[in-house]
């Protein structure tokens, strides 16, 4: 074929009775130089190396991630904070008490020790945090993978009944199923509660992500060098279209911190014998007038917890979006 | 146009009939016998037992019970509460009140909210948009019942400017404070999204001819920057206004508003399941076709959505 200068239409060999036509367009070759060299010796980059260099130059990053840290190492290990017990020694004499000297933030109506029960409160709230993003996440990228990534009937069916789900506010599912499973208050019955209502919002992040990747270059080869199809999926489209998953993971994270602390403030979340910021909010509510630090206390503990894995994801956020990187 | 109705409405009936049934499953599917628990810890008459069963239709097949259900919610009749009023004699009185609520709350979030994002937009990177920024992400991070009461104990307790509760019949300036907090959460989304849209649409084309044609900033900002930035928040302020009809609960209850979330509040609080029933029901219906009315709304104004099939 090069042997035809004006690169027009050349009369192809006849194949299996038929005959094709061929263009060629003619072709100016140069030869490779230096600037077509590939630097092997430059640093190594991707997606979640360029997103730890930006993270780590920013100081809400540093002060969330210590928040967290502090939070977390109280709800492991109680007893390195107060020696206290938060529910055994309380005297009635000592309601709604100003601070005293070994009880740092006085006591409760029941004349318990605020910051004792504040310490030990923490785990029942990381606790719920946890249990409900495993179940949203596990949920949300089973759903949100199949249904994006195989598309069809299966997205049909996927979908219409994650939007069931979504249509119902999770608050007030969870307070429904609450009330029906009010002889099993327990952490795990409550993160159950909030969990299977709080996954389609994952799944449809997962899902709008997975269309986007689905259609890359890298994709086509992969079905060209004949993965199946699942395979694929696995390796190729999943981890390229995670990084929302975690943003919005570590978002609903907080949001379950606070709707186990708003379903115990209704009456509907944990039973009394459970440690929980929400039910020490619930029990002070009637003495704001009198004593507002019993109210107040717990409730600075939820908001800088919640504040903590907010703050945390949507630095997280900046840092894998190039488009919310643009907004700072 | 037509189409696109139809097509949402069609689409609306399997969500409706999903999200009904899995309420009623959730609650009629549950272990114990709703029958033998009114009779406490007496021994019940077989025969009265046997009666009421047949009066609730609990002697029928799951589905059927689903169905005579169904049906009632199609007649317009939700039930009984558990004072024995129709749940719609409730309705009727208690939603005008959260319906003056939320418009209040939503008149509030929008002018802060498009005001102070607006500024913080149009001023990236200084004291005013770090600042505003930071508020808003605390407003964020603070559950609703904590806004509440700070906001009881400083503007009720404290300065004495506003009542802590409620008074009957719910007069307008009663509700400015617990709209205030309602709002609070929702000032802090639209500020953040006023402030995107008004930094992308500031960088445009557009924006560029408009200043070098020589028009100052005073024409600028409001009829080609603002204008063109709204889109995406009154997608967001037309979802709320759904969200504050049913999510108000909290906030009414401790604030004693007499609207719909806090009739919900204190069956909650009292332990009356079957009243919880109904009113969530009837939340989520009333949350389904706001968002069927918002994907209706945006469709007409844009008409990108319309065709996507």
């Amino acid at each position: 074929m090069s042997s035809n200068p004006t690169g027009g239409p050349t009369a192809g060999t006849p194949v299996g009775g038929r005959s094709s036509t061929h263009y060629v367009a003619p072709l100016d070759e140069t030869p490779l130089v230096s600037v077509d060299a590939v630097k092997v010796a430059e640093k190594r980059s991707n997606l979640w190396i360029d997103a730890w260099q930006d993270v780590r130059r920013r100081p809400m990053f540093w002060i969330s991630a210590a928040l967290i840290l502090v939070v977390a190492l109280v709800a492991l290990f109680p007893g390195l904070f107060t020696q206290t017990p938060p529910n055994n020694n309380c005297i009635l004499g000592n309601s709604n008490g100003g601070p005293a000297d070994g009880h740092p933030l006085g006591f409760t109506k029941q004349g318990c020790d605020i910051y004792s029960r504040i310490v030990h409160g923490t785990s029942t709230s990381l606790s719920v945090g946890f249990i409900v993003i495993v179940l949203t996440s596990t949920l949300g990228i089973l759903f949100g993978a199949f249904a994006g990534f195989y598309g069809g009937w299966v997205d049909a069916v996927l979908s219409r009944l994650g939007d069931i789900f979504f249509s119902i506010p999770y608050i007030l599912a969870a307070v429904v199923i609450m009330s029906v499973l009010s002889q099993y208050r327990s952490v795990w019955s409550i993160s159950l509660a909030i969990g299977i209502f709080a996954w389609p919002s994952t799944a449809r992040v997962l899902r709008s992500e997975i269309l986007r990747v689905k259609n890359a270059d890298f994709v086509m080869a992969s079905t060209a060098l004949g993965l199946s199809r699942f395979k694929i999926l696995l390796k190729h489209v999943l981890p390229n279209s995670i990084a929302p998953v975690i943003v919005i993971t570590t978002i609903s994270l907080a949001g379950a911190i606070v709707a186990e602390a708003s379903l115990s403030f209704l009456g509907v979340g944990l039973g009394s014998n459970i440690m929980s910021w929400g039910n020490d909010i619930n029990q002070a509510q009637n003495d704001l007038r009198t004593a507002p630090q019993t109210l107040i206390l717990p409730s600075i503990a939820l908001s800088v917890t919640v504040f903590a894995f907010i703050s945390l994801g949507e630095v997280v956020r900046d840092a894998l979006d190039p488009k919310a990187r643009a907004l700072r | 146009m037509t189409g696109y109705i139809f097509r949402r409405i069609l689409q609306a009936i399997p969500v409706f009939l999903g999200t009904t049934f899995l309420i009623y499953f959730m609650v009629f599917a549950m272990p114990g016998d709703p029958i033998v628990a009114l009779f406490g810890d007496k021994t019940p008459n077989p025969a009265v037992v046997a009666q009421l069963r047949a009066q609730y239709h609990l002697d029928q097949p799951f589905i059927v019970q689903y169905l005579i259900y169904l049906g009632g919610i199609f007649r317009g009749d939700f039930g009984l509460s558990f004072s024995g009023e129709p749940v719609t004699a409730i309705l009727a009185r208690t939603f005008p009140v959260t319906a003056r609520l939320a418009i209040l709350a939503l008149l509030f979030e929008t002018f802060f909210g498009i005001l102070v994002g607006l500024v913080s937009g149009l001023r990236k990177g200084k004291l005013f948009d770090a600042s505003s920024l930071a508020v808003s992400l605390i407003l964020i991070s603070l559950p609703i019942f904590v806004i509440a009461f700070v906001g009881q104990y400083v503007f009720g307790v404290w300065l004495g400017w506003a009542r802590t509760t409620v008074s009957s019949g719910a007069p307008l300036q009663d509700l400015i404070l617990p709209a205030l907090v309602l709002a609070s959460v929702s000032f802090a989304q639209i500020v953040r999204l006023t402030r995107a849209s008004v930094i992308e649409t500031s960088g445009l084309d557009f924006v560029r001819t408009a200043y070098s044609k020589g028009l100052s900033s005073r024409r600028v900002i409001p009829v080609h920057i603002l204008r063109n930035s709204l889109i995406p928040v009154v997608t967001y302020l037309a979802t709320d206004f759904g969200v504050l009809l049913v999510g108000a609960t909290i906030t009414e209850g401790i604030f004693n508003v007499p609207g719909v979330g806090n009739t919900l509040y204190q069956a909650i609080i009292r332990g009356e399941g079957p009243t919880v029933v109904s009113f969530v029901t009837v939340m989520v219906l009333i949350y389904l076709v706001v968002n069927i009315l918002v994907d209706l709304f945006y469709g007409l104004l844009d008409p990108r959505i319309r065709y996507v099939k």
